[in-house]
This record gives C-alpha cells, structure tokens and sequence, in this order.
C-alpha cells in the first residue's frame, strides 16, 4: 500500500476509536457497552496491522474482542448495570 | 461550576499532552534514541542465536525470557487473587 | 441456553477454533502469534463450549481440578526449562549457550526451548482463562 493510503486509513480508524470511547461512555446498558469495546478491540488490532505488527494484532483481537467482551458479558448478566 | 472546571483542567490536560507527542519522535524514523546498537544487534543476530523465524518470540522468550517468566507469575497470582476474592468460604 | 441454531453453530466451529489456537502456540516462533494470544484462543473455545451448553457439560470434559493443575504446571514448567541451562553448566533460561540444538530454522523443530516454553504458557495461558470464567460464572449463583 502506498503511504498516502496508510495515512488516511490512520486517520479514519483513529477518529473511529474515539468516537466508539465517547459511545462507550454514554451507553448505560453492559452489554452494549461490552459490544462496543469489542469494536474498539477490532480498529486497535488493524491499527496494529497498518503499523506492521501482526503479533500485537493477534493478541489484540483475542484478549480484546474475546476475553474482554465476555468477561463483560458474564458480569453483566449477574444485573450490576448501572442505574 | 464545577463543568466549568472540568473542562478548563481537560483542556489543559490536552494541551499538555499535545505537547509531549510533539516532542516524540517521528513515527518509523531511522534516526531516533530508540534505534541504537541494541535493535541492530537483534535484528541481525536474533536467526543464528536463537532459530526462531519470528524475531517477536526470539526476543520475548529467548533474549527477554526473565520477562516473559514474571509475566505468567503475573497471571498466576491474578489467579490466586480472584480465588481469594470469589472463593472465601467455600471449602 | 437451548438455542439449537447456536448449539449446531458452536459444535460445527469450536474444532476449527481449537486447531487455530493450537496452530498459534505450535507455531509461535514461525509466524506471528504465540503463547499468549494461541492460549487465549483456546480458552475461549472452552469458554464458548461452557456458555452454550451449560457449565456442567463442560465439567465433564475437563473438571475445574484439572485446570488448576494445568495452570500450576505452565508456572512450573517455565522454571524447568530454565533450569535445563543450569543443568548444562551455563545459566539460568541460557538457550543457545547450552548446548540445545536449535534445528533448522523454518521447521517446526527449531528455537530449541522456545517451542517448549511457548507451548507451557499457551497451556496455562487457556487454564486461566477458563478458571477465570468458571469462578466469575459460580459466583454468579
């Protein structure tokens, strides 16, 4: 990929992330909010790819869509959401 | 009031922190503190030490092993911390 | 949960799931990955076994016991192949400078102890994962 892509591609995913970390602060349902750091999760481990590190993309998907969002996931369901 | 306060101190806060990643190097620059001899010695000699084609798991579990072994006592005692947090009572 | 759609689907993807964390920790010194990511993929095909078909199924298959040894041993074991270069005269976790033949780079032999230790802490890794969730799961009721 030539530069000029990789810098737009940045900045797209970087406006991305901070528009899912003000959502994410806004949503009052858990399990919504786990969703979308999964999201978060998601545009971080591209990120991570666009600057060629594809182990940090891997451990990036998996700790981060995987374990997080169900880690969340089985919290929420035990009806702590935030009143 | 106290809004108002908020946003003043984070908009300090940005501009401080504006600062400091003008000060960083650039992105992928070759002529940065970070790159001395020491990246230069992994990169040229992390195939012949070590016979691992990845240069990530050379240096993490080879070069860098004491990290890598702190880092599962790290997970072990997480482990231990949630058993004495979730499990008290239970024989 | 008794969704038959989402049991069908996770029976027919978790050996997929499961051979593609087992491939990351085999094959962590060759191609991006490796202990930690590969035992997060793994135990999250646990995971995903235990929350469709309910904790008891997964009992079955492999008991709370067993992860905890499981998980003790990556600890342990990680010092034992430290231990291999005192054993061989030089110090502790030395890999090359102890005589270890390294293999031909490329193969899945190769890296002397890496392969080994990669494959310890991709176990423990998938242990405290699933020990994680099954104390977060009973605590629940």
């Amino acid at each position: 990929m030539s530069p000029e892509i990789i810098d737009l591609l940045n900045i797209a995913f970087l406006t991305f992330l901070i528009v899912i970390a003000i959502a994410v602060s806004y949503v009052r349902d858990l399990l919504y909010a786990a969703i979308l750091l999964g999201a978060y999760s998601v545009t971080m481990a591209l990120i991570w790819l666009l600057m060629s590190a594809p182990d940090l993309a891997i451990t990036e998907a998996a700790a981060g869509i995987g374990m997080t969002t169900l880690m969340i996931a089985v919290i929420s369901r035990t009806g702590r959401e935030e009143k | 009031m106290s809004k108002k306060v908020a946003i003043v101190l984070l908009v300090g806060l940005s501009i401080v922190m504006l600062l400091a990643i003008a000060e960083l190097p650039i992105y992928g620059c070759a002529n940065t503190p970070v790159q001395n001899y020491v990246a230069e010695r992994y990169i040229s000699g992390a195939l012949s030490d070590t016979g691992a084609l990845n240069m990530v798991a050379s240096i993490v579990i080879d070069y860098r092993a004491y990290d890598t072994l702190i880092e599962t006592t790290v997970l072990f005692t997480s482990i231990i911390a949630v058993f004495l947090v979730l499990k008290k009572g239970k024989d | 949960m008794t969704d038959f759609v989402l049991k069908r689907m996770v029976a027919l993807l978790l050996p997929f799931v499961q051979m593609f964390g087992l491939y990351v920790i085999f094959h962590g010194h060759l191609s991006p990955g490796g202990s930690f990511s590969g035992g997060i993929v793994t135990g999250l095909g646990l995971i995903a076994f235990s929350l469709v078909f309910g904790i008891e199924r997964s009992e079955e298959k492999i008991t709370e016991r067993m992860t905890t040894l499981i998980e003790s041993f990556g600890a342990l074991w990680y010092g034992a192949m430290g231990l291999v270069g005192i054993l061989r005269g030089t110090s502790f976790l030395m890999n090359k400078g102890s005589g270890i033949s390294l293999g031909v780079p490329g193969k899945l032999y190769s890296g002397g102890l890496i392969l080994l230790i990669t494959l310890g802490v991709g176990l423990k890794v998938a242990s405290t994962m699933v020990t994680l969730f099954t104390s977060l799961m009973e605590e629940e009721d």
